[in-house]
């Protein structure tokens, strides 16, 4: 280190240039927008990972399902199979991404302890929830977004709606992400976020109406899709491409908003108490 | 002047360990300040709730005169913390993390201070090197590094020079008592006693959660340790009257006198003088803080008991 070869100039300066000046420490800009860049650029980083591979599965799905099963299902009237499969595909892309962002970040700062980097600074716990949730959607916008560019070599598909579209993806990400955030603080060990993914997103994407109408469903299993939360953005998005759905817009968008409000105050409290972040 | 650090009535129970018991501790700008204990003090617990990583259970901590809890955005601005846990973002190399810091903090455009940080703490070549390819002692600096992006007027510094070695630790220590020359508030934990003794103007022992010794460190090792005189005789044994003062022998025929104050020396020379006997070899023993330490906690070895820091709470 260098301290003794220095001359003349101070190291630091509490009583030289810069006092501490609460004034100024009031007014000091905020923390979040660094904190939403970091979490940005830790998956851009990485692009290979969290972006190429999840679309690659996506495409993968809309390969196999699509080019078998195209011609024989119609789930909407006049909509060809694999049509229908890509605004599902690219939803299905963005939940997973979203959660999978929050909640991997999270329980990976947590366990290499880096975690304390954004504790110890003076950012507040709505900043926190926003800056994670963001990125988290950024991801999943980018993937989502990926998806359907990449389809539509294949694929022809239409837009009836674009700011369904927007809007869906938007609030539906923001659920996940809200959600991933929530599980990244409980969540002790990163097998316990993989068991989540696993055993609660994964089946309730699968069956929520990715790859069929539920219309096409028995009545009973009808009935209980109404209960699966995915199901509502899921079809909320299509009807967005295609002007149709299961459900009405405003109905699933009703129910997904207030699923953000709930999540996002369940997250707030969380942050606010330190439940498991700050002991 | 407002305190650096003023705490009151400070409690914090893990469980059933009640890891702050009461704590009080007042702490002045531009001190230079030791907070020693065994394992499982409280030290960590301490610096913890100072830091806003831990919430006391009732009590009150200001840093600069903000209170951590009520107004955390000045309280944490006024402090730079180096966590004892060597941790660090491996996505990451050593400029981004320190420009992520100063980020979080409101602060864009730190590139100068960054380089100088940078520059002081010798990593101005792993600038651009990945965390996770710097060896311990050199993410043992980013760690202080990033402590400082803000300019606090107050740094705690948790363990620093824990497993890094000799060399590493002098340099650390010159870094550190430089920012305590320029004006900032130091309060450090450490288990290598000498190092407290030399640093710190002020030590502050802990034991099971309680202020146990706060004062000066000369004057805890003028109260509670004594300076000694160990001496071998060309022949004969100890007069009566100095065997009174005795507290330990060797086969070699040392014995170690306890000295008062350094005017007792001259007492014992004459004492020697006077029964004719003459001094072979002579050295004079100064007060240890480990001794101090022992004594106030009670502890078998000081240096073992500190030694294994981590977990403490």
């Amino acid at each position: 280190m260098n301290a003794e070869r220095v001359s003349g100039r101070p190291l630091a300066t509490p009583g030289q240039e810069a006092p501490f000046d609460p004034t100024r420490a009031v007014s000091a800009p905020s923390g979040f927008p660094m904190l939403l860049y970091k979490e940005w650029l830790r998956f851009w980083k990485v692009s290979v990972q969290t972006v190429l591979a999840p679309v690659l599965t996506a495409l993968m799905y809309l390969l196999v399902f699509g080019y078998t099963l195209q011609g024989r299902l119609e789930p909407l009237p006049g909509i060809g199979y694999t049509s229908f499969l890509v605004p599902g595909l690219a939803m299905m892309s963005v939940l997973q991404n979203s959660f999978a962002n929050s909640s991997s970040s999270l329980m990976q700062s947590k366990m290499q302890g880096s975690i304390v980097f954004v504790l110890l600074p003076p950012i507040s716990h709505r900043e926190f929830l926003a800056a994670y949730v963001l990125a988290a959607m950024a991801r999943g916008f980018v993937v989502g977004l990926a998806v359907v560019i990449a389809a539509v070599w294949f694929v022809h598909l239409e837009v009836r709606h674009p700011l369904w579209v927007l809007a869906f993806g938007l609030l539906g990400s923001a659920v996940m992400a809200t959600l991933g955030v929530i599980a990244g603080i409980l969540s002790e060990k990163i097998d316990q976020i993989s068991a989540i993914q696993n055993f609660v997103i994964l089946p309730l994407t699968f069956l929520s109406g990715v790859f069929y109408s539920v219309h096409s469903l028995p009545a009973t299993w009808q009935f209980a899709t109404h209960f699966n939360p995915m199901f509502y953005m899921i079809d909320g998005f299509r009807y967005g491409f295609f002007g149709v759905s299961d459900v009405g817009p405003w109905i699933s968008a009703g129910f997904v908003a207030v699923s953000v409000a709930a999540l996002s105050l369940g997250a707030l409290w969380m942050l606010a108490s330190g439940y498991k972040l700050r002991h | 002047m407002t305190a650096a650090i003023r705490i009151a009535q400070l409690h914090k129970r893990y469980g059933a360990v009640q890891a702050l018991d009461g704590v009080d501790l007042e702490i002045q700008q531009g001190e230079f300040f030791g907070l020693l204990g065994p394992n499982g003090a409280g030290k960590t617990t301490l610096i913890s709730v100072l830091a806003g990583l831990a919430r006391a259970d009732s009590g009150s901590a200001q840093i600069m005169g903000y209170d951590v809890v009520r107004d955390y955005r000045q309280a944490r601005r006024a402090v730079g913390v180096v966590p004892q846990e060597l941790v660090f973002d491996p996505f990451f190399n050593v400029r981004e993390m320190l420009v992520f810091q100063s980020g979080y903090f409101g602060i864009r455009d730190n590139g100068d201070w960054i380089d100088e940080l940078l520059h002081h703490l010798d990593l101005t070549a792993k600038a651009d090197t990945n965390m996770r390819r710097l060896s311990g002692g050199m993410k043992r600096r980013v760690l202080v590094a990033q402590a400082l992006v803000h300019k606090p007027p107050v740094i705690v510094l948790d363990e620093p020079t824990a497993g890094v070695d000799v060399e590493l630790r002098h340099a650390l220590w010159r870094f550190v008592r430089r920012l305590n020359t320029d004006g900032h508030t130091i309060v450090l934990t450490t288990h290598y006693l000498e190092e407290a003794e030399g640093l710190c103007g002020r030590i502050a022992m802990l034991k099971q959660g309680r202020v146990v010794a706060l004062d000066t460190t000369q004057n805890l090792l003028a109260r509670f340790s004594g300076s000694y005189v160990r001496l071998k005789l060309v022949a004969g044994d100890l007069p009566p009257g100095l065997r009174t003062r005795e507290t330990a022998a060797d086969s070699e025929g040392r014995h170690t006198l306890q000295l008062h104050d350094y005017a007792d020396l001259e007492r014992v020379m004459q004492e020697l003088r006077n029964s004719g006997l003459k001094v072979q070899e002579m050295e004079l023993l100064q007060p240890d803080l480990e001794e101090v330490f022992m004594k106030l906690t009670g502890s078998q070895s000081a240096q073992h008991a500190a030694a294994g820091v981590h977990d403490e709470r």
